[in-house]
């Protein structure tokens, strides 16, 4: 549905992404992984047409996105980024209402109130709808913009580190309320991510980037080992199998190990 | 069950706060309707009642040759203001930000100022043209500096706007005193509407387009106030919206300049007032607003009329006073956020 090919961006005259190359299958949440700098926001902002890539092309359905009107893209692929210049005083239900903006561009029909309804329903924000999201706390606030993407009703949603700065709490909800709209609504969800274990445990699939190219691009389950995150992150990692998942461990580096492989 | 529960709650918060269908407090509107009344019997010359059945009594043509203008014209001009005031915040996406902070009106000066020289029998139209055509330069080359630089302190924007503005204005007074038309100038640096009387001020009436195309842009307007990323990520094509929003300011300012003059805080006070009781979706504050922006203007003019009667205070002194005291308790009460 989505797929990049040949994608580069350059500030200056330094390279954030050189000739990426991927697939983006659907209906699965995939999680794009790396350190900083690796070029995951960028890449996600290309697909998401708010950057010009400097060569190459995002398709979506084999057409290339610059070919689509912003406002026909809009109907297709919804992204939340960060946006903590956002200062505006609007109620979580007026929020919700402009993901609407895309089909009534303001002037909202009875089927338009049905989706901000679900929407709000859908992450259980009925006790919020007449709050002013100035005044919730971030992982609320953080809840009402995901409103406001679902509301949108895209097939492709794109989202730039929805976990930063949330509680343990929040962020399990964001990520089953992401696995509840892949699994029952048939979403294709890809997700900027720096929770190794939220990915881990979260995505069907992964593409981790280090310094401006893919890295690796598979199922979650050949991403998550040993060898591939210790080299992506350049830190030693343990996979521990549990019965509710996989973790991974990477807190306290075992420095001895590294001096018998340098050894 | 869970939806009866709820429209009942939106019910009785509706109650509460007095709102009626058209989102406006109707206390907020019979204060409006008050205040106009009042304007219309406060002035040098006494109306009296009985007169005016009389339409060739002196009271009548007070009413309609001079009082009834000057009405509409302080309805137009507060309406248009307050509206321009929250589309520069949203455009520009902060709340400090009005014309007169923002070097648009600056520009307008300049350009009525151009006109005057270069082409003397351009007429009041042509004037404001002129006007149009500078005062949106002004605002597009502010907007482009404020997106190129990024602030960490919100009140350095309208301290830029400020500057920029005091360098425009410095243009427009060195250019005026090199063609000897400096203390024409000086009439439009302070609002006043004593000037307003039937034939002089019809040009007004265009902002009443310009407020009814900004409501029908309202929504297009809250989203750009939502910043580039979220208004490209809901298909709005933010710099085509942008310069819409920027001429419509760039028209009410010229209009209210070359009819009144420079008129300040209007498009500050009213709409941070707004945002704070009601919020920031255009579509239901806008109302408000204008009603908000209109009754400060009359209140400021009765005020103005009232003060050395029967002698008047301009405008631009009493609104430049009120409203910076009121813009200073926002302040003060930590209302108007970044």
């Amino acid at each position: 549905m989505i797929s990049v090919e040949n994608l580069c961006k350059e500030y200056a005259d330094k390279t954030v992404l050189a000739s990426a190359n991927a697939a983006f299958p659907v209906g699965c949440i995939t999680s794009l992984i790396g350190p900083n700098g690796a070029g995951k926001s960028t890449l996600l902002m290309m697909m998401a047409g708010l950057i010009k890539p400097v060569s190459g092309s995002v398709f979506f359905d084999g057409v290339p996105v610059g070919d689509i009107p912003v406002a026909d893209y809009a109907r297709k692929v919804a992204t939340l980024r960060q946006s903590p210049g956002f200062n505006l005083r609007l109620k979580v239900h007026e929020l919700v209402a402009f993901g609407r903006f895309p089909y009534s561009k303001g002037a909202l029909s009875a089927h338009d109130r049905q989706v901000i309804d679900d929407s709000i329903a859908f992450l259980s924000l009925e006790h919020l709808r007449n709050a002013f999201i100035d005044e919730l706390s971030g992982g609320q606030r953080q809840m009402a913009f995901l409103a406001m993407t679902i509301a949108q009703q895209t097939p492709v949603l794109l989202l730039d580190e929805p976990l930063n700065n949330l509680d343990m709490k929040h962020a399990v909800q964001i990520m089953q309320a992401l696995r509840r709209l892949c699994d029952e609504q048939g979403r294709t969800v890809i997700l900027v991510i720096h929770d190794i274990n939220f990915a881990a445990n979260y995505s069907d699939h992964i593409v981790a980037l280090k310094s401006g190219a893919i890295h690796f691009n598979g199922p979650v389950y050949d991403a998550v080992t040993e060898t591939l995150l210790s080299d992506l992150y350049e830190l030693d990692f343990e996979i521990i199998n549990s019965k509710r998942g996989r973790v991974c461990d990477y807190f306290t580096p075992v420095l001895e190990n590294e001096n018998e492989v340098d050894g | 069950m869970n939806f009866s529960t709820q429209g009942s709650a939106q019910v009785s918060c509706r109650c509460r706060r007095g709102l009626n269908v058209a989102g406006i407090d109707w206390r907020l509107f019979s204060c409006f309707c008050l205040l106009s009344v009042g304007s219309l019997f406060v002035g040098a010359d006494t109306l009296v009642l009985d007169d005016l059945a009389d339409p060739l009594s002196d009271s009548w043509l007070t009413l309609t040759a001079s009082r009834l203008p000057r009405l509409a014209a302080l309805l137009l001009a507060g309406v248009g203001l307050a509206v321009c005031g929250v589309i520069l915040q949203h455009i520009v996406r902060n709340r400090f930000v009005e014309p007169a902070t923002s070097g648009g009106l600056d520009g307008a000066k300049l350009g009525i100022l151009v006109s005057l020289t270069l082409l003397p029998g351009v007429g009041r139209f042509g004037q404001m043209m002129f006007a149009v055509v500078f005062c949106l330069i002004a605002s597009l080359v502010y907007v482009a500096v404020i997106r190129r630089i990024r602030f960490s302190n919100t009140a350095l924007v309208p301290v830029i706007g400020l500057m920029y503005g005091s360098v425009l204005s410095a243009v427009a007074e060195f250019y005026a005193y090199q063609n000897n038309i400096l203390q024409s100038m000086q009439g439009w640096l302070l609002g006043d509407f004593s000037k307003v009387v039937q034939g002089h001020y019809e040009l007004m009436y265009l902002i009443l387009p310009v407020v009814v195309l900004t409501y029908l842009y309202a929504h297009r307007f809250t989203v750009l106030g939502m910043g580039e990323e979220v208004a490209g990520s809901l298909g709005l094509r933010y710099a085509a919206t942008a310069s819409v929003g920027l001429f419509l300011v760039a028209m009410t300012v010229s209009i209210t300049v070359i009819t009144v003059g420079g008129v300040y805080f209007v498009g500050l006070v009213i709409p941070n007032l707004v945002a704070m009781r009601y919020g920031d979706n255009l579509k239901n504050t806008l109302p408000v607003v204008a009603l908000g922006g209109a009754s400060l203007l009359l209140i400021c003019d009765i005020v103005g009329r009232l003060m050395l009667y029967p002698f008047e205070v301009p405008i631009g002194l009493t609104a430049g006073g009120l409203g910076g005291c009121v813009f200073l308790l926002i302040i003060l009460r930590g209302g108007a956020r970044g």
